[in-house]
């Protein structure tokens, strides 16, 4: 059967070209000395890959892909490199033993991720093409019978929507429990992101804070002094 | 050689330069960077496939990971802050506080 994803043309000289670019900036991303300019590089990496995801096909998750990693997690990121004096850190060995270990390791393992890739056979494709851009959709009309009686009837039909609607369907009906399981991770990340990321307060700090809840003085007591009785 | 494969061929790229990002460098926000970009290399072969098979699960996934990601990067650098603010240092060889 073909492939869905037939590079001709200007597709193959977007995907070389984009591609290019994406594994390039990969590399300098992990090889730049200043975490400053590894975070500059990882941008554009991302930036890439949200135009390959777009040239396939997946529009919605390149969307997802701009906002949320080069939107909010490149901003996070930069966020901490100015806080950390990078300047004052000392200078990181580049060229040892361990390291070129490192990268024998990689092209090892690079190698036998292509021979598995090129040994493959596919299966063919369950779905038709079209289910990544429509989605299901019910449709009850009122049809009155023969013997006067009002009956619903149930049309389902899939209705080409796009692919952000279609996702979006399948986000909120198939996957609802993930879906909201996931936002309930966010949310445990980020108080247990404020909880670790927030210092100590100092003595001169906690002084600050008002008698009447140092002392744990009970409200009863408190009513009693501010009401003079 | 079919498209697919050559998405998948790049995908596998992405993934290993992250993991000689992890194992080689020693600044931990790089090494942060690089398993962003293994999250990355990851949601590549996921959309590859899913268009491969038109299965719109490989669609929703990414967002999950995606998710994923933002979690762990937050609380990572939540760590990384901590850690500097203690040791003046951001060396992972340098934080041996657990004789690991």
């Amino acid at each position: 059967m073909t492939d869905p994803l037939m590079l001709t043309g200007v597709s193959l000289a977007l995907f070389v070209i984009v591609g290019a670019i994406a594994v390039a900036s990969s590399i300098l991303v992990v090889s730049m000395r200043n975490p400053v300019h590894s975070a500059l590089f990882l941008l554009l990496t991302f930036l890439c890959v949200a135009i390959l995801f777009v040239s396939m096909g997946a529009e919605f998750v390149g969307a997802v892909q701009v906002l949320v990693y080069a939107g909010g997690i490149m901003v996070l990121f930069l966020f901490v490199v100015m806080l950390i004096n990078v300047k004052a850190l000392p200078k990181e060995k580049v060229f040892t033993a361990t390291s070129m270990m490192g990268v024998l390791m990689g092209v090892l393992l690079f190698i036998i991720l292509a021979i598995i890739l090129a040994s493959g056979t596919w299966a063919p494709a369950v779905n038709a093409p079209e289910n990544l851009r429509t989605a299901v959709v019910v449709k009850t009309t009122p049809v009155v019978d023969a013997g006067g009686a009002t009956i619903q009837t149930e049309t389902v039909t899939r209705d080409v929507v796009g692919n952000a609607e279609a996702v979006g369907m399948a986000l909120y009906r198939d996957y609802l429990v993930p879906f909201e399981v996931a936002s309930l991770f966010l949310l445990v990340a980020m108080v247990g992101a404020i909880v670790i990321g927030k210092r100590e307060l100092d003595a001169s700090e906690e002084e600050a804070i008002p008698e009447f809840i140092a002392k744990k003085v009970s409200d009863e007591d408190r009513l009693k002094e501010v009401t003079g009785a | 050689m079919p498209s697919t494969t050559a998405f998948l061929l790049l995908s596998a790229l992405i993934f290993t330069v992250g993991l000689v990002g992890v194992t080689v460098r020693r600044n931990m926000i790089t090494v942060l960077m690089s398993l962003e970009l293994m999250l990355n290399a990851v949601n590549i072969n996921l959309v590859a496939f899913s268009q491969r098979f038109s299965s719109l699960e490989g669609h929703v996934f990414p967002v999950f990971i995606i998710c994923i990601a933002a979690g762990e990067a937050a609380v990572g650098l939540a760590i990384i802050i901590q850690l500097y603010r203690l040791k003046s240092t951001v060396n992972v060889d340098e934080v041996t506080e657990l004789n690991g």
